[in-house]
């Protein structure tokens, strides 16, 4: 006789622990409060939704099947080479990593220059939760539940000149404290970059915090940048200064390798890296692969940025 | 030195325990959600067995020039022991890569193997070892007398692919890669200066010749 377990045989212990552990009791309230509302109406971004999607933000882009990614997984797998090039090595390495105080400066072809405490900074916008996909590189992928602001809102803040076209992103540069620093593998300090409508797309996220609390010093503490519909290598971390500036800024990756890591950097499953397919991804989690979809899953939102462009060329 | 009593159990051990250890990781993971292969067991586990190919790979190699240099000549009968696990575990590296990786999907098995440059280097180097692990019993060896070992000079290639593949498959950190560069350039290199010194007739007493 054939016994079904209690729980469903792909559900791994890990991934009911976080909730558990992140959400404050106000949080259940809000989820059990929206979960009704789900009932009354499900939004045309999101077919279902469950109620630890609605717990941890709004969804964005997401699959019914998307489960956001155990909070053991998000914060011990992690590309962050100035705390040291394995995966797990940011979350040991970064682990005495001081992020206050903390100092953001804007500069370059804004109105209103200045230089934020980090405190002063997010007051640009509102803070809330947002549940996004992320696609690396590398052809694995995550469900995130990020928390931060529009980048829009500091950019507005800002006042751009007509003349800005685009925005150029630093992070820290301080060998002392990011060791990975002390080797060149990459031209430190990592810089990034987006064009202004990129930059000003309501998808873009400047995020302060994961699971509803702060980032953790491996996923880029105090500050640093999501924009869902790009490979992950875009969201910069540990932002210290955002410069608005007429022509296309360096980035990191593709100073690295520019026939590998393109400016644009678009989640596309027809374009592939040199040396692997971008066809299909692992989501850290399951066993099968997934198809990879087109911007990420973002291409509703975000396909009109590019409409004309040869995104073979613009990779 | 003699040989120790423990040095067989040793072998075995390295030789026979890495392997099912990294399946029966990868399979508790995702059966029972242990941790033991990190957040992407797939990924983790494919990397173990290619770096594992290379360890057996530098063992096979070293056994020679440690030979000559502290006179173990009983090292010898366990050359063969770490070339054939080279080649078992690089197959069981392609073949993960193959069935779990890549889940049999054709069409970027066949993409892979024509576009993929670092992809064809690995596979020439588990085809180059082929011939080799076929030849390995005492029957072909007495059979193929001294064509055996100009065949098995074919092992020095293996290093030079298996390390060009790793090097070329990574993104940024070639720390790993360069480390065993080195050490087979020690190996190999070992090897040209002590040829060049025998032939120049400066030979010293030494363990009976094979192919080194």
């Amino acid at each position: 006789m054939l016994i079904r377990p209690p729980v469903p045989p792909d559900l791994r212990s890990s991934e009911i622990t976080p909730e558990a552990l992140y959400l404050s009791r106000r949080e259940w309230l809000t989820a059990a409060g929206l979960a009704v509302g789900a009932i009354a109406g499900a939004t045309a971004l999101l077919p279902r939704r469950s109620a630890a999607q609605q717990a941890l933000g709004k969804p964005y882009g997401l699959q019914p099947d998307d489960k956001p990614t155990p909070w053991d997984d998000v914060t011990s797998y992690n590309n962050f080479y100035e705390f040291g090039t394995g995966k797990e090595d940011p979350a040991e390495q970064a682990r005495g990593f001081r992020t206050r105080p903390w100092t953001v400066k804007v500069e370059g072809l804004v109105k209103k220059p200045g230089d934020y405490a980090l405190e002063d900074f997010v007051k640009a916008g509102r803070v809330e939760d947002r549940i996004y996909r992320h696609r690396c590189v590398e052809a694995w992928s995550m469900v995130v539940p990020w928390r931060g602001i529009m980048l829009a809102d500091v950019l507005k803040r800002a006042e751009p000149t007509p003349g800005a076209t685009f925005v150029e992103f630093t992070t820290l540069y301080d060998p002392a404290r990011m060791p990975g620093q002390r080797v060149p593998m990459l031209r430190w300090p990592y810089t990034e970059g987006l064009r202004l409508d990129e930059a000003m797309h309501p998808l873009t996220m400047l995020a302060t915090g994961v699971y509803g609390r702060d980032l953790p010093n491996q996923n880029g503490a105090p500050l640093r940048l999501v924009v869902p519909w790009k490979y992950g290598f875009k969201g910069i971390k540990s932002i210290v200064r955002i410069r608005l500036t007429d022509r296309q800024p360096s980035t990191a990756w593709n100073d690295a390798a520019p026939d590998e890591y393109g400016f644009y950097s678009n989640v596309n499953p027809t374009v592939d890296h040199p040396r692997w397919s971008q066809a299909k991804e692992r989501r850290i989690g399951e066993f099968l692969r997934r198809p990879t979809l087109m911007f990420n899953g973002y291409a509703d939102q975000v396909a009109s940025l590019y409409a004309g462009m040869d995104l073979r060329r613009n990779y | 030195m003699r040989r120790p009593p423990w040095w067989p159990w040793a072998v075995w051990i390295f030789v026979l325990v890495p392997g099912p250890l990294v399946l029966t990781a990868l399979v508790s993971d995702f059966v029972l959600g242990t941790r033991w292969l990190g957040s992407n067991p797939v990924k983790e586990g494919e990397l173990l067995l290619g770096q594992w190919t290379i360890k057996y790979l530098v063992a096979a190699l070293a056994i020679t020039p440690v030979r000559y240099i502290l006179g173990w000549n009983w090292l010898q009968k366990y050359r063969r022991t770490f070339g054939l696990a080279a080649f078992f575990y690089g197959l069981t590296h392609f073949l993960w890569y193959a069935l779990v990786d890549i889940q049999l999907d054709s069409g970027q098995l066949a993409e892979d193997l024509t576009k993929r440059t670092y992809i064809i280097v690995g596979f020439t180097a588990l085809l180059v070892m082929l011939p080799l692990a076929l030849t390995s019993t005492r029957a072909a060896i007495a059979r193929l007398r001294h064509r055996w070992v100009a065949l098995h000079r074919l092992v020095y290639v293996v290093p030079v692919l298996g390390i060009v593949h790793w090097w070329m498959s990574v993104k940024a950190d070639v720390g790993p890669p360069a480390f065993y560069s080195a050490v087979f350039a020690l190996l190999l290199g070992w090897r040209w200066w002590h040829a060049r010194r025998e032939t120049s007739g400066h030979a010293t007493t030494s363990p009976t010749r094979s192919a080194a």
